[in-house]
């Protein structure tokens, strides 16, 4: 082994490409991590499972950047929300909401709903109308809210599918030249008068609410549009939005990584160095203890304890601690063997001074190098192994890592259905982590180990 | 060795013990008051409920003493039956999973699903070695040539994607987008039909590709590397000097030298491979030793859970073995040393 100083080491990282590349990477991991945790507030978590927060998020969309890539654009899920306009007119009270949106994808919205929630008293009309690029307008819904002599909060949802929006549609079925029977009231609202083709434009979406006593006042109003395509990872089968697992996935990846590298590289040196510098007796007591850890299959006892114990992320960080140190013990012990011998050391011990000193302070400092090479280098495996077990199901169900969006890809069969978008993202930043770290870790190896250069 | 068999199954035991006990005096109570119910002679002999419940009360406590379940799963009673019935490898019945031809003995299940899971890792690791000890020769041969690196960076970026996850793609691909290989490889056919061998070939076919394309760079990476060790030795200078033939040399001389660690290697990442089975068989629905675990583990299954890492053990601390054995018949050198 030979001695080299920390400038030395810093000196000929900064010149190894890979180790430059890992890096980067990692910058660009932490950074993620950091707009996560900053965006994102640590009560959130709990509703990644939570299907109310989803509900009107689409099914199983694709990302909307696809519609880049190809030329019939897949229509996008679109929410608006709307300003409150108000006017009075002859003892009329109206409170009226626009969307106005332009709409050029080739092909008809799935479905769309209106969401509200208004507050009102006595018994108010509601009246839904389209205003569509080509000038017409088609009255999709006029309907008297529920009588009530005190001011309360009305909720309530309007789908497409409603019979009563078909109902006026079929009224005005004159405004079409083809038969509007049997099609889909989103392909009726959305397309051309002459044929059954998508009408491109400015679509207008009024709703309208009369009241003769008071004004009413909307508290919550969407339109959702509902599309094909979502966001920019698409959602998953529970509409959940997958760029919000993948994001909130990273720094979990991360802390579960460097936690449980930097917890086991730390174990097994101190236990390796320790056994390695007493020797004799010590030292062949706790490396028979090592070798039987060693022979334990770790995957099976894994998956023992997180069915048996708990499956909490962090005793789960514990449980892989408990078999990956054993490697990193041996390989310290027989360093540790080697630096003992040095003169300095034997000085030190002639000279009185305590072991834990002389392992803290003679030979630790000298394993440094190996020590970092060593923690890049486990943080894959530890990642990897947690993404396994979620995998199985076995996770911290209330956090979403990318091993449990994979193991909900795979029960809901992504992979038959073709939810592409749903298996890569995951898995390729699992590989790309573990490979920001294996690159770290290669680039320290052959500066520590200078014979693996060849 | 042996202890160190026993103290993994005693740990297994520990483990799995409090709930299994729970799950069993379940069972034992269902079963105890389905029989007094069914038999409606008993339930009428008893005029007033409250007798009725104490005598089923007191006889599940019978079935209980009878069972020995009365005994906290701890005592060392039981602890030791259970060891020893494994010593002398009587695993009992599973409680819940059974075989493909109905047997509930665990020992038969085992039996059942062990040559599957070998039949496809041991395969997967022999088309590993062999794609990976050629690539790796050939790359260590000219070192930075465009071979070298391709190998080098294949094997840095295949090992850090996970296997199952590749799975998964590979599913997607070749199962579905184009339809060549079957979703899950479980046969659709029964074991005891003429055609089965084939059928189960023919399934194992894609997660046989999935693993040994995730395997077989960084095999070539770690031969490439002893091959370059054992390339700069003084003795394959001087067989150069000789003017012996650069391929001869590598295939013949070097390669036979860098054989030892190769071989450990080979051993422990058979037996490390059977371990990482489980995700992999679940994955694919391969129906061997891996999912055969996992599903003991979802219901808690205790024999089929000991007697599964009972194998796995066996055959993790069997390989270590014969790497031993193996490296010292190759290498002298360890044989005088020991």
């Amino acid at each position: 082994m030979s001695i080299k100083t920390s400038n030395d080491i810093k000196n000929e990282f900064l010149k190894s490409k890979i180790g430059i590349t890992g890096i980067l990477i990692l910058l660009v991991l932490i950074t993620i991590s950091v707009f996560a945790i900053v965006s994102t507030p640590l009560s959130t978590f709990q509703d990644w499972n939570n299907p109310e927060k989803w509900i009107t998020y689409p099914k199983t969309s694709v990302p909307i950047w696809i519609n880049l890539f190809i030329l019939e654009k897949i229509p996008e899920h679109k929410i608006f929300e709307s300003e409150n306009i108000t006017a009075e007119h002859n003892d009329i009270f109206l409170t009226s909401q626009q969307f106005r949106f332009n709409y050029e994808f080739n092909d008809f919205p799935n479905d769309f709903m209106y969401d509200f929630t208004l507050e009102y008293s006595d018994s108010p009309l509601l009246e839904m109308i389209v205003i569509r690029p080509d000038g017409t307008s088609l009255k999709l819904l006029s309907s008297s809210l529920p009588y009530s002599n005190e001011l309360i909060e009305y909720k309530q949802r309007i789908f497409s599918a409603d019979n009563l929006l078909r109902k006026n549609i079929e009224l005005q079925s004159d405004t079409y030249e083809f038969k509007i029977n049997d099609l889909n009231l989103s392909d009726i609202i959305f397309s051309k008068k002459t044929e059954r083709s998508v009408l491109n434009g400015d679509y207008v979406f009024v709703v309208n609410v009369y009241s003769l006593e008071t004004q009413n006042t909307f508290l919550e109003s969407q339109l959702i549009i509902g599309g094909k395509a979502f966001g920019v990872m698409g959602t998953d089968e529970l509409r959940r939005d997958l760029a919000v697992g993948l994001l909130w996935g990273t720094p979990l990846a991360l802390f579960i990584g460097v936690s449980v590298s930097i917890g086991s590289v730390i174990v097994g040196l101190i236990y390796g160095v320790y056994s390695g510098y007493k020797g004799k007796k010590t030292d062949e007591g706790m490396m028979r203890f090592n070798d039987v850890l060693y022979a334990l299959p770790a995957l099976p006892f894994l998956i023992i304890l997180a069915v048996t114990v708990s499956n909490s992320i962090f005793l789960m960080i514990g449980f892989l601690m408990i078999f990956s140190w054993v490697g990193i013990a041996k390989v310290s012990r027989s360093m540790a063997l080697q630096i003992k011998t040095r003169q300095y050391v034997e000085a030190a011990k002639i000279m009185g001074q305590k072991d834990s000193k002389i392992i803290f302070k003679h030979i630790i400092p000298q394993m440094l190098p190996y020590v970092f090479a060593s923690i890049a280098i486990s943080v894959p495996a530890a990642i990897t192994t947690e993404a396994g077990l979620s995998f199985l199901g076995l996770g911290d169900p209330s956090f979403p890592t990318w091993g449990q969006i994979l193991h909900d890809a795979n029960t809901y069969g992504a992979a038959a259905q073709g939810f592409w978008w749903w298996i890569m993202p995951p898995g390729l930043l699992i590989a790309v982590t573990g490979l920001a770290f294996v690159f770290i870790g290669n680039a320290l190896d052959t500066i520590v180990n200078p014979k693996l250069k060849h | 060795m042996f202890s160190v068999l026993m103290i993994t199954l005693l740990l297994t035991v520990l483990l799995v013990g409090s709930n299994m006990d729970t799950i069993l005096k379940q069972g034992v109570m269902f079963q105890v008051r389905a029989e007094i119910i069914e038999n409606p002679s008993i339930a009428n002999s008893f005029s007033n409920p409250d007798e009725f419940e104490a005598f089923i009360k007191q006889k599940i406590d019978e079935r209980v003493k009878t069972l020995g379940l009365d005994n906290p799963w701890y005592s060392p009673q039981r602890i030791g039956l259970t060891m020893y019935k494994i010593l002398i490898l009587d695993f009992g019945n599973a409680a819940f999973l059974t075989s493909d031809s109905g047997s509930s003995n665990v020992g038969d299940i085992l039996l059942e699903k062990i040559p599957r899971t070998i039949l496809l890792f041991t395969s997967a690791t022999i088309i590993i070695s062999i794609i990976g000890i050629f690539l790796g020769a050939a790359s260590s041969n000219k070192i930075g040539s465009k071979t070298d690196r391709i190998t080098s960076t294949f094997a840095i970026v295949s090992s850090s994607f996970p296997v199952w996850w590749i799975g998964m793609l590979m599913i997607f691909l070749f199962a579905f987008v184009y339809q060549i290989f079957p979703a899950r490889a479980t046969p659709t056919i029964d074991s005891s039909e003429p055609g089965y061998i084939f059928s189960l070939l023919y399934h194992m076919t894609l997660p046989l590709i999935t693993i040994s394309l995730i395997g077989f760079g960084s095999w070539a990476y770690l031969v490439r590397n002893f091959m370059v060790n054992v390339l700069q030795e003084d003795y394959i200078t001087a067989k150069k000097i000789m003017g012996i033939d650069k391929k001869k040399i590598i295939y013949k001389h070097a390669l036979k030298n860098a054989a030892p660690p190769i071989i450990t290697i080979l051993a422990l990442s058979l037996s490390g491979s059977l371990g990482g089975a489980i995700i992999t068989e679940a994955v694919f629905d391969w129906p061997g030793m891996g999912r055969l675990y996992f599903d003991a583990i979802s219901v808690m299954d205790l024999p089929v859970i000991i007697g599964s890492t009972y194998i796995l053990t066996v055959l993790f601390l069997i390989s270590i073995f014969v790497a031993d054995l193996l490296y010292g018949y190759f290498d002298p050198r360890m044989r005088r040393g020991s």
